[in-house]
């Protein structure tokens, strides 16, 4: 008997520390990117780094601002937002109230094969159709920039906005509807004026995420939007985000140089992590109300 | 029915709301379809029998792809093989041992918060973890094991989802007829989850094939033929990353069309039996 209860509590010790172990990551990722990004923030100054208009990591007299990857990185989200939530917003009050069975299935499949493809892939589209058509279209040397990196993010985050939205407006209780229906109000203008309100907060979530994800998608953005260190003065600047900042040079980085590009995905981190705490105030919003 | 009457304003909006979803949905659908057909029509042209198996010589300067497709394969089993049992032990804590709903809430936040971390910090931080602190050096196994940490949340939750389902009636039996804790979870709970474990791992199987920033600099990029066992230890490309070199340093256009299509295929597979697999468990289940 005591055999077995020793044997029991073993089993509970394992499956506890793998219950801990997602716990432990976020701990060690958390740990890590401080311990590491914090020596270069020291040595180049928190204001320089930040708020620094001009990086040249490989100059003789080597400067770190990332104030151009941090603007690019709030402009392209901002235009992937602009470009990306309307089309998911309308798309999903559409499948959720108004397709049929059959259109609402078959754009199910098409929107999770949306959200399946692999970044590489759009990165690649992005690089020989978009790139090219921008550089015709505006009579440009190049095509590679930050509206190119705004469409192909646009894109990229409509799943998720759609998905989340989606799901938010099939929660709304048929009660609402009635009632407004009831009321005089035609279809549409239900669907906008009371199950759009009544979803509010899934749909803002659902922004959220689309946020989250635009900032932090790295290599479809690399493939597309330039590369080049610059401010973003127009839209059709070679750019670089924070996330390709770190991509780009992480293969040949070293000493000082390296360790700013460990303080750049501090920076990024801390961007998620707002944007983590911006989702989890929506959600739980969402599931109070349910 | 008399229809209520609808100011020419209210018309209006009802016309232009209609117009505007229509358009989304459109657009939407388009860029699904140009997606698939453009990647489809560049590719597939380029998909040649010695593409796939050889791999690639500087000598006649010919391009394989079979290294790249042979890392994705070891790299998805390594990265199963432990995230698998990690996942369903994590789920398996949260849904039968949790004390209290804490302790639940940190877990299930943790899991929430590694679902949002970009790929490119995964990236740094596997390589500043699995590569230099614990000496993997550049290898697909310090890839799988940052990929691990990157599908634990997937697997945990797909199998907690189906572990919701098993009646507490049947633990409830079987602890009425004397089975210890453990015995109830292997005979009960175990097999309850199978569906759980099997979408757990299509998705992750997706996310591993499309990850590329995860694993540029705990993977590396080498197209050397190994074994599964020299390779796991040896730095090696995934397709998604063969790709972006083959796209944007070397202009292998062809070549990247032609892996763009194998993965677009892959991914429309992947899609597909998740869909198939939650129907078929779906219908079992209602039985």
């Amino acid at each position: 008997m005591k055999k077995r209860r020793i044997f029991e509590t073993a089993v509970h010790g394992i499956f506890l520390i793998m219950g801990l172990v997602t716990v432990g990551c976020v701990l060690l990722i958390s740990v890590y990117l401080i311990i590491a990004g914090i020596p270069a923030i020291r040595e180049i100054g928190l204001v320089k780094f930040l708020f620094g208009t001009k990086w040249a990591s490989t100059a003789a007299e080597p400067q770190y601002g990332i104030l151009p990857f941090i603007l690019t990185s709030v402009y392209g989200t901002a235009g992937a937002i602009v470009i990306g939530v309307p089309i998911g917003f309308f798309c999903a009050v559409y499948l959720a109230k108004i397709a049929k069975p059959a259109v609402r299935e078959v754009m199910e499949g098409a929107v999770s094969l949306l959200a399946g493809i692999p970044s590489v892939v759009y990165g690649l589209v992005g690089m020989m159709v978009l790139v090219p058509g921008i550089r015709k279209l505006f009579n440009l040397s190049d095509g590679a920039g930050l509206l190119a990196a705004m469409i192909v993010l646009a894109i990229m985050i409509l799943p998720s906005i759609i998905k989340v939205a989606l799901n938010a407006l099939e929660a709304v209780p048929e009660e609402y509807e009635s009632a407004s229906l009831a009321l005089g109000a035609t279809p549409i203008e239900t669907y906008f004026k009371v199950s759009v309100p009544a979803a509010g907060s899934g749909i803002a979530a659902a922004v959220v995420l689309g946020v989250g994800r635009a900032i932090g998608e790295a290599m479809a953005v690399m493939m597309v939007a330039g590369n080049a260190p610059n401010m973003p003065d127009s839209l059709f600047q070679s750019v670089r985000f924070l996330t390709t900042a770190i991509a780009s040079e992480m293969s040949y980085s070293s000493g000082l140089q390296r360790q700013a590009l460990f303080s750049i995905a501090l920076v990024l981190f801390l961007f998620i992590m707002l944007i983590n705490a911006a989702l989890n105030f929506f959600l739980k919003r969402e599931k109070v109300k349910q | 029915m008399i229809a209520p009457h609808v100011s020419a304003k209210r018309k209006m909006y009802g016309a232009l709301m209609r117009v505007l979803m229509w358009l989304s949905v459109t657009v939407c659908a388009a860029v699904v379809l140009f997606m698939i057909v453009y990647v489809m029509v560049k590719g597939i042209p380029n998909i040649t029998w010695e593409l796939l198996s050889t791999k690639p010589s500087y000598l006649s300067g010919r391009i394989g792809i079979l290294p790249d497709i042979l890392n994705t394969v070891y790299i998805v089993i390594a990265t199963l093989l432990i995230v698998v049992p990690l996942g369903v032990g994590a789920a398996i804590y949260l849904t039968e041992y949790a004390p209290g709903k804490k302790i639940v809430r940190l877990i299930e936040n943790a899991a929430e918060t590694l679902s949002g971390i970009p790929s490119v910090i995964y990236g740094l931080v596997g390589m500043l973890v699995f590569c230099e602190f614990l000496g993997f050096k550049t290898s697909l196994l310090a890839g799988a094991l940052t990929l691990v940490i990157m599908n634990l949340p997937t697997v945990m939750r797909t199998t907690q989802e189906s572990l919701k389902t098993v009646p507490e009636s049947l633990r409830e039996g079987a602890f009425g007829l004397g089975a210890g804790k453990w015995r109830v979870i292997r005979t009960v709970v175990l097999p309850g989850c199978v569906d759980g474990v099997i979408t757990g791992c299509i998705l992750s199987i997706g996310r591993i094939l499309g990850e590329s920033a995860a694993l540029l600099f705990t993977a590396g990029f080498a197209h050397a033929l190994n074994n599964i066992i020299d390779g796991l230890a040896s730095p090696g490309a995934t397709l998604t990353v063969a790709l972006y070199f083959y796209a944007k340093e070397n202009g292998e256009f062809g070549v990247a069309f032609a892996i763009a299509a194998i993965l677009m295929v892959l991914t429309v597979l992947i899609n597909l039996s998740a869909t198939f697999i939650g129907k078929y468990f779906r219908k079992r289940r209602s039985i």
